[in-house]
């Protein structure tokens, strides 16, 4: 019976702090009193042996309590050293990723300015015209991140308010696709949006950057020569635009990270901070929408964005 | 090629100033150029040049409130180039009167084209009575639309639509804009028949209307019509 007093002493040592665990090991000592040591059902203490017991039971409470939560104290600090661990690790690695990111395209620039300028006169016309590409190229990706960044850091300041309006979807898509066309030209791009879509009330922009970022990472993630399809549709309230590839899929390992700010997969190896992916979902979710990813290991890939809409059929009348 | 246009560039930083005189230069355009908002408005007086390129971020007075002033007076197309991209802030510079935008960094291929958009909409005030874009032929006289000289039978809106946008050629017109315009104010926010409307329009005299070559879209802003179909 003094057992199960103590364990409850224990118990609660997990769960409070110091003081109350005091008075949980003094109201454990009286009720032990009260009901086990003789004469039953009274306060009384009669003989030595017992207040000496009653003493001794009272101690072993305390100190069962007050170890219970040192215990608990330690196990307590050594979790937060581990948390902190692990966001410097997280910190690291993203500061890693992002030196990384910036330093190489400026790498680049800079040592191909510095060779054309120097070198100008003997630098054939061949390998001129291939530094300068490199520099526009590299130029378009430190843009390209650029533009990311500033979009996370407005989607985490709250500072995006979606703005509805009647959007034409073959308008948004193609909108897309067209300011695309460089990237796209190395992937076999196949298009599919119904002749007598509705229109749909959502964010023109925001929904346009969201599958932009579908786009940009399915043409990072497959071999050039890759099928990229895009696929829209407008049924029952919900707008839904799906961006498949034929590359190797998602590693299972990847799925539950995937939309994540910073998260990249290991074995991708395809560059990038791993923020495109996360502002899509931010842009989408600012609408109410949803995105998620299913992946066909070895076929594809397929990202699905849904987002609830009004509907709009109205047609062009014929006047003349 | 002769060009003898003027441009004001009006920029507070140098090396953007220099890129664009040695693009501009190079197609032969006269240049201008001034660093802050008040020369840029002294070098326009003295000078009217035939179409100003302006930085919104200037040093000594924010660039919507100098295009307002500027619009009081000058009638010549204004591109506003601008590191700041917001929905909101391109709105503005338009209602604020400026004929295009572009955001930084942009293209030179791209402001290029957008240039002779510009300059040529000045230039087409001059009374043609017959446009030709491309494959696009209009005869403003007898209101006849044809693409590939075929003609094309457009509604009495869609021929409303279309002539706002050519006789804005080079121009961003914001949704309201075009609503007020051929709907009349208390349409200026239905939308759903200037997006049905566009896409009618495109469906009828683009060679492809999925890659839009004429009527293009500015995301979230309005449409801009392009003459040259290249």
């Amino acid at each position: 019976m003094a057992l199960i007093l103590l364990l409850t002493v224990s118990v609660l040592a997990m769960r409070l702090s110091l003081y109350p665990i005091l008075l949980a090991a003094f109201l454990s000592a009286l009720i032990w009193d009260f009901f086990f040591i003789p004469p039953r059902y009274t306060f009384h203490v009669n003989s030595y042996e017992d207040v000496l017991m009653l003493a001794m039971y009272f101690i072993v409470a305390l100190l069962n309590g007050v170890l219970t939560a040192r215990i608990r104290f330690f196990e307590k600090i050594a979790q937060e050293k581990e948390a902190k661990h692990h966001t410097i690790t997280l910190y690291e690695t993203l500061f890693n990723a992002l030196s990384h990111e910036l330093r190489t395209p400026l790498a680049t620039i800079l040592g191909a300015s510095d060779h054309l300028l120097s070198q100008a006169n003997n630098l054939s016309e061949k390998d001129r015209t291939s530094l300068i590409r490199e520099i526009v190229h590299e130029s378009e990706r430190l843009n390209l991140l650029t533009e990311n960044l500033l979009n996370m850091s407005r989607l985490d300041s709250g500072f995006i308010r979606p703005k509805s309006d009647w959007c034409d979807l073959s308008e948004l898509t193609y909108t897309v696709v067209n300011r695309l066309e460089g990237a796209l030209m190395g992937h076999r791009l196949q298009v599919e949006v119904p002749e007598n879509l509705p229109l749909v009330k959502l964010d023109f922009g925001l929904t346009e950057q969201a599958l932009y970022n579908l786009l940009i990472n399915a043409i990072k993630h497959t071999p050039p020569g890759s099928l990229i399809r895009v696929v829209v549709q407008a049924q029952q309230q919900m707008c839904q635009i799906e961006v498949s590839d034929s590359g190797k899929g998602v590693p299972e390992t990847d799925l539950p990270y995937i939309f994540e700010k910073f998260y990249q997969s290991r074995n991708a190896g395809a560059g990038g901070i791993g923020l495109g992916l996360s502002i899509a979902k931010g842009m989408v979710e600012a609408q109410g929408g949803t995105i998620r990813v299913e992946s066909f290991p070895g076929t594809g890939a397929r990202f699905c964005i849904q987002i609830p809409v009004e509907f709009n059929f109205l047609k062009p009348e014929n006047e003349d | 090629m002769k060009t003898e246009a003027t441009i004001l560039i009006i920029d507070d930083e140098p090396p953007i100033r220099r890129l664009l005189d040695i693009t501009l230069s190079a197609q032969h355009y006269r240049v201008l150029e001034t660093g802050s908002a008040r020369d840029g408005q002294i070098a326009a007086a003295m000078h009217p040049p035939d179409l100003i390129l302006l930085d919104l971020g200037l040093p000594d007075e924010d660039g919507q409130a100098l295009l307002q002033k500027l619009r009081e007076w000058y009638v010549k197309p204004i591109i506003v180039l601008s590191a700041r991209n917001t929905e909101e802030e391109i709105v503005q510079a338009l209602d604020h009167g400026a004929n295009d935008y572009l955001t930084k960094p942009f293209r030179t291929g791209e402001l290029l084209a957008r240039i002779r958009s510009a300059l040529r909409s000045v230039r087409q005030e001059a009374n043609t009575p017959i446009r030709e874009y491309g494959h696009l032929r209009i005869d403003l006289v007898s209101r006849q639309v044809r693409k590939h000289d075929e003609i094309v039978h457009l509604t009495a809106t869609e021929y409303a639509l279309l002539l706002l946008l050519i006789q804005n050629e080079g121009r961003v017109l914001t949704h309201q804009f075009i609503l007020n315009e051929i709907w009349g104010a208390p349409y200026s926010n239905q939308s759903q028949y200037l997006r049905v409307y566009i896409g009618q329009l495109r469906k009828k005299i683009e060679e492809n209307p999925n890659q839009p070559v004429h009527i293009l879209t500015a995301s979230g802003i309005g449409y801009r019509f392009s003459g040259n179909s290249l």
